[in-house]
């Protein structure tokens, strides 16, 4: 070939890397492996937040480090509109993730409150949004209602609505939405985390929705993504635009928490929003 | 008249049409040739709009003469007035919004504008809303549930608008919070996709207990063009993405998402708008006639239930 296409600018890699070491993407410290994952993936030098899997947060979160019961676990992605590449796609991501798809639900106890939780995963086609995942979250709204608990969503849904689903995936959008509503129909707290990144049709429903709206510090959060923004305006984006104190200072966020403090901040939260031990 | 590539052939014989028209005279032969070519015309127009492909489907959508929210507004309805603003930040011009009749029905009104001089497509910004344009949507929503008029919706938008001033203001939460309202204000919603339904920005205002869309209308969750250049790293892939994405009207009929399709005349809304507006209007008509005396919780559930549906899992 004549002409060799200009590589697309990626953001810096936040996933960790194979390998003993992990040299920190922020601050440049090799990091022991060990010692950076037994930290929740949080670079202790520079308090730089790698992006972190299901299984991350579940440890990170939940007192017994997993569900007592999972939440429509058995559901799989369709592929309705014959997409190119979805199935092998699709195939691929579960091999690599060990998961069934970008999102998992389940109830755990955090504190020793019970809780209904919401996880995504971006490693499984950017955490994004079809509707397995709507359906997903949409019953553990259900669950939530039915045994009077509340529900926590983590999110880390860079691709937003799944383009591979089509209109179905946008679809989801309202199907959350409605989720939340029967949460708010009978005043149990929904708390929304977003983590990095939170972008399109998941930020645009269910995540910007919480009760309380908690991110953890440096995640991209938006609408548009920041390329598509950069070729609209023909502009360079100023730093830190969309990320967690951008966010918090335009008003649209209640709380930007490091993830270490992070389930702390929730009991207290749930604690105030009049969650007590053994409600179900 | 704008003409789209595939519709050059059309072109040529109209061209050949008025040419032979400004020469003819009393000559009878001449006028004999023009019928026929006239016919020609007619059968030209419909292999080619009976045949479209969804990347064609999806340029007449967009069509610079298509027929936008404002031209039906003035065409459809009756005594429109316009309601301003987001009592926030300002007015967008990308949403226009108020009260209308239409027939015997008295309805509000949320549409999505494009423009069609330059100096109004940029005053309309081509229809791509900010978060005010949302949040005015919501006011007046929520102006309908409280006085028990039905909501009208007329759905044209490339997309929400990705711009800085966007985000700071908060575009995903606008979205978000018109999606919560409509779903739960307790009066009936109609929504019409009258050309093209572009993601997010078109969902805000498109949570309906019908959702409608005319013959020539797209609905998708991406462009055509940005699908393109995300799954092939190349737009100029967008006709491959059209036909991926399937998102004409007939699309989605077919996966049960959209209730009709509203027929357009032979050659796209934009050849004859009158009739596009007729059209309209009689299935506009029809749809609120079924919620006449409507019972507040009953449509309420119904929507619910109608985007509980949306979607497909193998359990």
């Amino acid at each position: 070939m004549l002409f060799k296409k200009k590589k697309e600018l990626e953001p810096p890699k936040r996933e960790i890397p194979e390998g003993l070491f992990v040299k920190c993407t922020n601050c440049g410290e090799m990091l022991y492996k060990a010692v950076l994952e037994k930290n929740f993936l949080v670079c202790p030098k520079c308090n730089y937040h790698f992006r972190a899997n299901v299984e991350v947060y579940k440890a990170l979160l939940l007192d017994d480090g997993g569900f007592s019961e999972t939440i429509a676990s058995q559901l799989e992605s369709d592929d309705p509109l014959d997409f190119p590449e979805y199935k092998a796609k699709l195939k691929q991501a579960q091999a690599s993730t060990g998961l069934r798809e970008a999102a998992i639900a389940g109830v755990g106890t955090i504190g020793g409150l019970e809780v209904v939780l919401f996880l995504t995963d971006f490693r499984f086609l950017g955490g994004s949004m079809g509707s397995v995942y709507g359906e997903i979250f949409f019953r553990a709204c259900e669950t939530a209602r039915d045994r009077n608990l509340p529900l926590i969503s983590v999110t880390s849904s860079g691709g937003g609505a799944r383009m591979h689903e089509g209109i179905f995936s946008l679809m989801q959008m309202v199907k959350t939405t409605m989720g939340v509503e029967i949460l708010n129909e009978r005043g149990l707290p929904f708390i929304s985390v977003v983590c990095d990144p939170t972008m399109g049709g998941v930020m645009a429903s269910f995540a910007s929705l919480g009760d309380l709206n908690i991110a953890e510090p440096g995640a991209l959060l938006g609408f548009a993504g920041p390329r598509v923004i950069e070729q609209t305006i023909k502009q360079t984006l100023p730093p830190g635009f969309q990320r967690s104190e951008f966010l918090m200072q335009k008003g649209f966020l209640d709380m930007v928490v490091p993830r270490r403090e992070m389930k702390d901040t929730l009991i207290k939260l749930l604690d105030y929003l009049g969650v007590k031990h053994g409600r179900s | 008249m704008f003409y789209l590539e595939f519709e050059r052939p059309i072109l040529e014989i109209e061209k050949e049409i008025a040419e032979l028209k400004r020469i003819a005279k009393d000559n009878l032969e001449v006028w004999g040739e023009i019928r026929e070519l006239e016919e020609r015309a007619v059968k030209l127009r419909e292999k080619i709009y009976l045949n479209l492909n969804r990347y064609q489907k999806v340029q007449i959508a967009r069509h610079p003469d298509r027929p936008h929210t404002m031209d039906y507004i003035s065409s459809v309805f009756s005594d429109f007035v316009e309601i301003h603003g987001d009592r926030s930040f300002g007015d967008d011009p990308s949403i226009v919004c108020g009260f209308a009749t239409v027939e015997s029905y008295k309805i509000v009104f949320v549409g999505e504008e494009k423009g069609r001089s330059t100096q109004d497509k940029i005053f309309r910004n081509f229809g791509m809303p900010h978060p005010e344009g949302y949040r005015k949507a919501i006011r007046v929503i929520k102006l309908a549930d409280k006085f028990g008029l039905p909501v009208v919706t007329f759905v044209d938008t490339p997309g929400a608008y990705p711009g800085i001033g966007a985000e700071e203001r908060g575009q995903a939460q606008a979205i978000a919070e018109s999606i919560k309202t409509m779903l739960q204000i307790a009066v009936p919603v109609i929504v019409v996709i009258i050309g093209e339904g572009g993601s997010g920005g078109a969902l805000a205002i498109a949570v309906g207990n019908r959702i409608i869309a005319m013959e020539h209308a797209i609905y998708s969750v991406i462009s055509p063009e940005g699908c393109a250049s995300i799954l092939w790293r190349d737009s100029t892939r967008s006709k491959d993405a059209a036909e991926a994405l399937k998102l004409t009207a007939q699309d989605l009929f077919e996966f049960g998402i959209i209730d009709e399709i509203i027929p357009e005349p032979l050659g796209g809304a934009h050849r004859a708008p009158d009739v596009a507006s007729r059209y309209l209007k009689e299935y506009l008509v029809k749809n609120l006639r079924l919620y006449e005396n409507f019972d507040r919780k009953k449509v309420k559930d119904e929507r619910h239930s109608k985007f509980r549906k949306f979607g497909v899992v193998i359990e």
